[in-house]
């Protein structure tokens, strides 16, 4: 423990996205001294990547809309398996948490009668993502970004010193959650620019690290998606739900090479995009599933009539959930019918004039002129699945995001599982950590107040330093980055879009020699900012979470949402019953089955009965809600 | 596609460096950024470099490629000829952590003194209404992603150590410009303090920062040069000079 730092706050806040800076920014209007950690530069975080919008059902473009079809679309697109309680918080309050935003700064686009403006999206049965053109999670990070430095302006003038109560410590990476007599006391870390230790003690912790998308091969997550919350989580005693389920958006760029994997956003559908295989055909109209047949146009003719009338026409394919968009376009890629670089075509220019593409996609035209050097106000994109969001996460109780199991532990966004089911909605990201985020910060001021400091023993401080030190000791090891290749190569083919249960066998075993191996990991060079040295800590968490991913996806035996299984193709409502609950003995991951709190009567009976027998059980439907 | 690439790197630290030759594989389509990443796979395990997104988006790439500051991301090895070699060296203006990195905390120090928005009190949540031609003026600067490219290529700091501690430097104009030109925004005289504590005099109106902006901002004519203008309209204007006798104008 070269030079350890020792810092005292009263919440810790690891992650600064979206969830973790609207956490802070709640313990902090509470009273509460409150650090940030972020492991790059602040306002970086992967939170700027997210392009369409925040879902909110303000029915300023369509006033039938409300938080009842919100959560009704949310509870479908999740195909059920949300927990229904904080879908239900969700699709209540991020009308508030839109609306906050702009009393903080920020300038969403704006309707004709000067309201903000909201756009269609997979799933929603309304226009109802807030935007800013296709630069939402940019706007929504800066004006939270900038709320901190208005709270720490504030904190300047009381105290004489802006950083009091608020501080951010950006490129720091932390390597352990620490506990004591059972509850949360702090966490130990380095600095990623020196190497250097740093002790954090704080009562309480928040995890708002984000996704796991770098276990993959494909993805549109930058090196950041590591699912170090997720690993953190499990090796503090927390557990995580349900990690087979990851979404793969069904639009990355596939060429050139370099920047397959970044996405394109849905919006580009929401305008009008269609998706057509390389026979010219605008195949979506085959993959219409049974359970949505009565919503999606099953012509063309009326799915272009939608763009115009939305009361009198149902909408068009190419916008149903991205796990079925996804699993459309594997299937015509792997029919042959893809495009030369292993893609299906996206095209808007046929649709919308350039000018209009220029104005309401800007950084997707940027984008593919930059980097592919194509125009897509005159030709069609060229697009694949990428691996892009987690659904599964820690565990938590949905009222005040508290780490089931871990008594001052919390998690926000998209780290925590329950809320988007066995598939995401585009747009209820933005929304989740607005929502979640806030309920944390609200869930660790209520755990401070009522319970004291925890102070970290030395035996804690030894044992993390240790671990960051061994890398160091070993010479001639494994190399992180040849282990963290293979390791994406196994996901990416064993544990990817579509799955069997042998292949998923095969990638545990592989994943457990991989660790094994980790275990020897030598890193060459000091510590002074050492990419080798920090991508052999997000190893450990990578195959920590694909453990979990893969032995969850083994016990599932049914297709839902991001879980494709070819040896169970269909939906089976007993499944629909139980989450995969993870959790980790010290040596491995262990995964069982825990029932799913069913939905109460007053939610029960928002939706068609008939509706609901596609996916509950009959005994489920006589029964008509929990109470 | 692939072919072999000269890729010269800067490596060190605020105490000692040099350039390094490297021989790297580059292939089609790739990026400098792509190439910068094999060779810390394959070749220097420890070379410091930041990135985020790749994808021009978060603007942590920012370095300065055969001189000029870009973002590695969005910079296309093909760009350069095929007998070139590419030198990357780090952003000049400041501090070299290590190799690729520096530090840039100066401009999150300068972040944190433009006073922040300030939302009118009686005005409720949802309740404010704004035409789109309204927050237009500012969702253009907004745009930006802080890689601080800006920041890095403008004369008054680049080479002018001793201008920091005064110049807020463009990335901080156009947010000053921004809020200056919210809708909502009350709270006065952005403009004045634009010049008399972030320095924006100093400013020589070379349009550097245009130029290097990835997000194509247009600073210098958009932010810069209208709040210039009306500083000067502001702190000349006779009428106001002789009303300021009489009472000293707070306005604006």
């Amino acid at each position: 423990m070269t030079n350890m730092e020792r810092h005292n706050y009263d919440v810790l806040i690891i992650g600064a996205g979206g969830a973790g800076l609207r956490a802070a920014v709640e313990a902090r209007e509470a009273g509460l001294r409150v650090a940030i950690i972020c492991k790059s530069l602040f306002g970086k975080a992967h939170t700027v990547m997210a392009e369409g919008g925040a879902a909110a059902s303000m029915g300023n473009v369509n006033d039938k809309d409300s938080w009842m079809v919100h959560f009704r679309d949310t509870m479908r697109g999740g195909k059920f398996l949300n927990h229904y309680r904080m879908a239900e918080l969700h699709a209540k309050e991020s009308p508030d948490r839109i609306w906050e935003l702009e009393t903080w700064g920020a300038l969403f686009d704006r309707t004709k009668e000067g309201k903000i403006s909201q756009r269609n999206f997979g799933g929603h049965e309304y226009p109802r993502l807030a935007h800013v053109g296709d630069r939402t999670g940019l706007e929504l990070i800066r004006t939270m970004q900038q709320r901190i430095v208005a709270l720490q302006q504030k904190d300047g003038r009381e105290t004489g010193d802006m950083e009091s109560h608020i501080k951010v410590f950006a490129e720091l990476t932390i390597t352990d959650i620490l506990k004591e007599n059972g509850k949360i006391s702090g966490a130990y870390g380095y600095w990623r620019e020196s190497g250097s230790e740093v002790l954090f003690e704080a009562p309480a912790v928040v995890i708002a690290t984000g996704g796991v998308g770098k276990t993959f091969k494909i993805t549109s997550n930058s090196w950041e998606g590591t699912g170090d919350g997720h690993a953190l989580a499990l090796k503090a005693g927390a557990n995580l739900v349900d990690m087979e389920f990851l979404q793969f958006h069904p639009t990355g760029m596939v060429w050139p090479p370099s920047v397959r994997g970044i996405l394109v956003t849905e919006s580009v559908r929401g305008e009008g995009g269609v998706l057509t295989n390389n026979l010219g055909e605008r195949f979506m109209f085959k993959y219409i599933p049974e359970v949505f047949k009565n919503i999606y146009a099953d012509n063309e003719a009326e799915a272009d009539r939608w763009y115009l009338d939305q009361d009198n026409n149902r909408r068009p394919p190419e916008l149903l959930p991205r796990d079925e968009v996804a699993r459309a376009i594997n299937s015509e890629v792997k029919a042959g019918r893809g495009t030369e670089h292993g893609g299906v075509f996206l095209d808007v220019s046929k649709r919308i004039p350039a000018d209009v593409i220029k104005k309401r996609l800007p950084s997707m035209w940027h984008q593919f002129y930059e980097l592919a050097g194509v125009d897509i106000t005159k030709e069609a994109m060229e697009v694949g699945p990428t691996c892009h969001y987690v659904m599964g996460g820690v565990e938590v109780e949905p009222d005040n995001a508290a780490a089931v199991g871990v008594p001052g532990l919390f998690a926000a966004g998209e780290v925590a599982g329950g809320m988007h089911g066995s598939n995401r909605l585009g747009g209820n990201s933005l929304s989740d950590l607005l929502v979640f985020g806030r309920r944390a910060g609200m869930g660790a001021v209520e755990y401070v107040k009522n319970n004291g400091d925890n102070p970290v023993s030395d035996a804690s401080i030894k044992t993390a330093a240790a671990r960051i030190e061994a890398p160091f000791s070993r010479e001639g090891g494994e190399n992180s980055y040849s282990l963290h290749a293979e390791l994406q190569e196994v996901t990416h083919n064993l544990v990817g879009i579509i799955r069997t249960g042998k292949e998923v066998e095969e990638a545990i075993e592989k994943i457990a020699d991989i660790r094994k191996r980790s275990a020897n990991v030598s890193v060459a060079g000091g510590r002074k900012f050492n990419p080798g040295f920090h991508l052999a800590f997000d190893l450990d968490n990578m195959l920590l979470v694909a453990e979990s991913t893969a032995k969850s996806a083994l016990r599932r035996e049914e297709s839902r949402g991001g879980h494709t299984r070819d040896d169970f193709p269909g939906m089976d409502s007993t499944w629909r019953k139980v989450n995969n609950i993870s959790s980790f003995d010290g040596k491995q991951v262990n995964v069982k089955a825990q029932p799913l709190p069913p939905m109460p009567k007053e939610l029960f009976d928002l939706f068609d009965i008939h509706e609901l027998e596609k996916y509950l059980t009959p005994e489920e439907i006589a029964k008509g809600g929990s109470n | 596609m692939t072919r072999k690439l000269n890729l010269r790197i800067w490596r060190g630290d605020a105490t000692d460096g040099a350039l390094q030759d490297v021989v790297v594989e580059a292939n089609e389509g790739e990026v400098v950024l792509d190439v910068i990443h094999r060779v810390q796979a394959t070749q220097m395990g420890d070379l410091a470099v930041r990135w985020n997104c790749k994808a021009g988006k978060c603007g942590s790439c920012s370095m300065e490629i055969n001189g000029k500051p870009r973002l590695a991301c969005m910079t296309q090895v093909a760009s350069y000829g095929d007998d070139e070699t590419i030198t990357v060296t780090p952003l000049r203006a400041f501090p070299v952590i290590k190799d690729l990195v520096t530090d840039v905390s100066f401009n999150y120090r300068k972040a944190m003194e433009i006073p922040a928005y300030e939302h009118p009190k009686d005005l409720a949540p949802g309740d404010a209404r704004m035409e789109q031609i309204d927050v237009e003026r500012s969702q253009e600067f907004r745009k930006c992603i802080e890689c601080f490219l800006c920041q890095d290529v403008c004369h008054v700091v680049r080479d002018h150590e001793e201008n920091k501690k005064s110049f807020a430097g463009p990335r901080f104009f156009i947010r000053i410009a921004e809020l200056d030109m919210h809708p909502l925004d009350m709270l006065k005289n952005r403009k004045r303090t634009a010049q008399e504590e972030h320095g924006i005099g100093m400013c020589n109106i070379t349009k550097c920062c245009t130029e290097v902006c990835p997000e194509h901002i247009k600073i210098t004519d958009n932010a810069i040069i209208p709040m210039k203008e009306r500083v000067v309209d502001i702190k000349y204007d006779p009428a106001r000079m002789f009303a300021g006798l009489l009472k000293r104008d707070k306005r604006n």
